[in-house]
């Protein structure tokens, strides 16, 4: 029998520390689904999702109850929407095709479905553009649909035209859900060097090098690195370093089994487990109280970056060995509104927006559910996604921006959301316009990668 | 199906009877059973086999888990390899 500390070490992971899946995704092509006419495009992609999708969420259900792991969400990421619906001619379609999807995702039972998306990192076609412009609209009017788009690559530079848009876009997007402070901003993240299999939203869809349909894993638990940093107070950082990976080794094996079940029971190849560090708003399940557990009084402070370049590389050491594909984002989240750590830092004072982006560049993804005030300008939101993506394209990283400028919120006002989404604090931005500077539009070159320095 | 239970909580007389009587009317088979304190918890770990079992996996974890509510403890039933994957290469 199974040594009997080992078991308990289990329970208490699960019980207490909360460990958990954080989300089952089922990657659906959707590339057979294009057509000319509109409604057409619409019935073959609800057809198409809810048969593919029939009993995600019911297998996903049975191998909580038979393993005992709590399985937070189940989620669909599909084909970006741009890609079968290029022969479309108007914006009004698009915002049916979200609707679609979303009818879609509630026909299965999904938490979210993902890939209403479009990849113009090196430019932008008619559909592409048609389908940027409807966003506002479709995440206005869609409850479970998220949206992404990819406005750079380190291979191909940065879309700066791209980049001006989306910060008019997440600006009429706040607007049009104004009831609801801006929420469907949170659905709505702008990448550079984004992948095509990540299980995460707002961010995930099913790239066209995917097969037909796939299943990708997102794991979690940040309470029990920080449960088993406790153990190891006072100690050097190469003890800290390998107790992280024998942490992330196990909440990986957990990942990796709830993979493999469900792939053999929805008869669905097994894609990826993407190697996270994924945070709650629940007290105890934080990235940043893993941080403070290193020794800062508080995340934020000087030497966050260097714990949490620690932590990811840790993370993603002991994970690998422990599932045969890695994939997705891979490594520990910062989202500021998802975090009770974080949300503590930025409303002392501790955390700001210039260290938040300090700290993507060591991991993943992005400046991630930050509130910012609800005055701030288009340009200035391009400008925040314009440095982020360049930390992206520089560093041959994935970096992304999803920020909620929430209308008539000021710096310290609070933003309630909900649920995983929690709560954010409103975080001063730079008042300086960057207005020039994003006028300009064109594109920022591919950066050189010969002459590293 | 092999599956762990296991029983964390206050010790007290007849938990064994107790969630032995759950097994045998449903005919899941016990294969080992370790019992011990620890920390002043009582925790008991069973090895079962469920293969034979008269009810659905699910219809069993609620009924261990009314159980569990009815004596003031924890019980849990879950699938075999959870543990051998967290835990062995």
């Amino acid at each position: 029998m199974i040594n009997r500390l080992e078991i308990l070490e289990t329970i208490k992971m699960i019980s207490e520390e909360h460990l958990d899946v954080r989300t089952v995704t089922m990657g659906i092509s959707l590339l057979s689904c294009a057509a000319n006419d509109i409604d057409t495009v619409c019935t073959r992609i609800y057809d198409k999702i809810t048969h593919q999708a029939e009993h995600l969420v019911k297998t996903a259900v049975d191998i909580e109850t038979e393993f005992g792991i709590p399985i937070i969400n189940k989620r669909i990421s599909v084909t970006p929407a741009a890609l079968i619906c290029e022969s479309i001619k108007d914006a009004d379609s698009f915002v049916k095709v979200a609707q679609a999807l979303d009818k879609a995702a509630k026909t299965t039972g999904v938490d979210f479905i993902g890939g209403f998306s479009a990849l113009v990192h090196k430019g932008a076609t008619r559909g592409d553009k048609l389908l940027i412009d409807s966003i506002p609209e479709a995440l206005a009017t869609t409850d479970k649909l998220c949206s992404s788009v990819n406005v750079g690559t380190t291979k191909a530079g940065l879309n700066m035209d791209a980049v001006r848009k989306m910060g008019e876009v997440i600006k009429q997007t706040a607007h049009l859900t104004e009831d609801k402070d801006g929420f469907g901003c949170a659905k709505l993240v702008v990448f550079c060097n984004a992948v095509e299999d990540n299980p995460f939203m707002a961010g995930a869809f099913h790239g066209v090098g995917e097969p037909d349909a796939v299943i990708n894993v997102g794991v979690s638990g940040p309470g029990v690195v920080k449960c088993a940093l406790e153990k190891v107070k006072g100690a050097d950082f190469g003890t800290v370093a390998d107790t992280i990976k024998n942490t992330a080794f196990k909440i990986t094996r957990m990942g990796q089994l709830v993979a493999q079940e469900a792939s053999k029971r929805l008869n669905i190849p097994f894609g990826i487990v993407d190697l996270s560090l994924a945070p709650t708003p629940a007290v105890g399940d934080s990235v940043a109280y893993i941080l403070e557990e290193m020794g800062l009084e508080q995340c934020g402070t000087h030497g966050t970056t260097a714990a949490l370049a620690l932590l990811n590389d840790a993370v993603k050491k002991g994970g690998v060995m422990a599932t045969s594909y890695v994939g997705g984002l891979s490594g520990a989240f910062i989202p500021v509104s998802e975090d009770a750590g974080m949300i503590a830092a930025a409303q002392s004072g501790a955390l700001s927006l210039e260290k938040l982006e300090a700290m993507t560049c060591v991991c993943s993804v992005g400046l991630d559910m930050i509130c910012i005030p609800g005055d701030t300008s288009a340009e200035t939101i391009s400008a925040i996604i314009a440095d982020e993506a360049a930390i992206g394209m520089v560093n041959n990283k994935t970096t992304a921006v999803r920020v909620i400028p929430a209308p008539g919120k000021k710096v310290g006002d609070v933003v309630e959301f909900g649920g995983l989404l929690g709560s954010g604090p409103v975080m001063n931005v730079n008042l300086k316009s960057s207005a020039d500077f994003i006028a300009r539009g064109g594109r920022i070159p591919a950066p050189i990668h010969s002459l590293r320095n | 199906m092999r599956a762990i239970i296991t029983v964390i909580g206050t010790d007290k007389v007849g938990i064994i009877a107790e969630v032995s009587r759950v097994l045998a009317e449903n005919q899941v088979n016990i294969l080992d059973i370790s019992q011990t304190i620890m920390q002043d918890m009582f925790t008991m770990i069973m090895l079962v086999d469920v293969s034979k079992s008269k009810i659905a996996f699910s219809a069993l974890s609620d009924t261990l888990s009314s159980l569990g509510d009815a004596l003031g403890l924890s019980i849990r039933i879950q699938h075999e390899d959870l543990f051998n994957s967290m835990h062995r290469i």
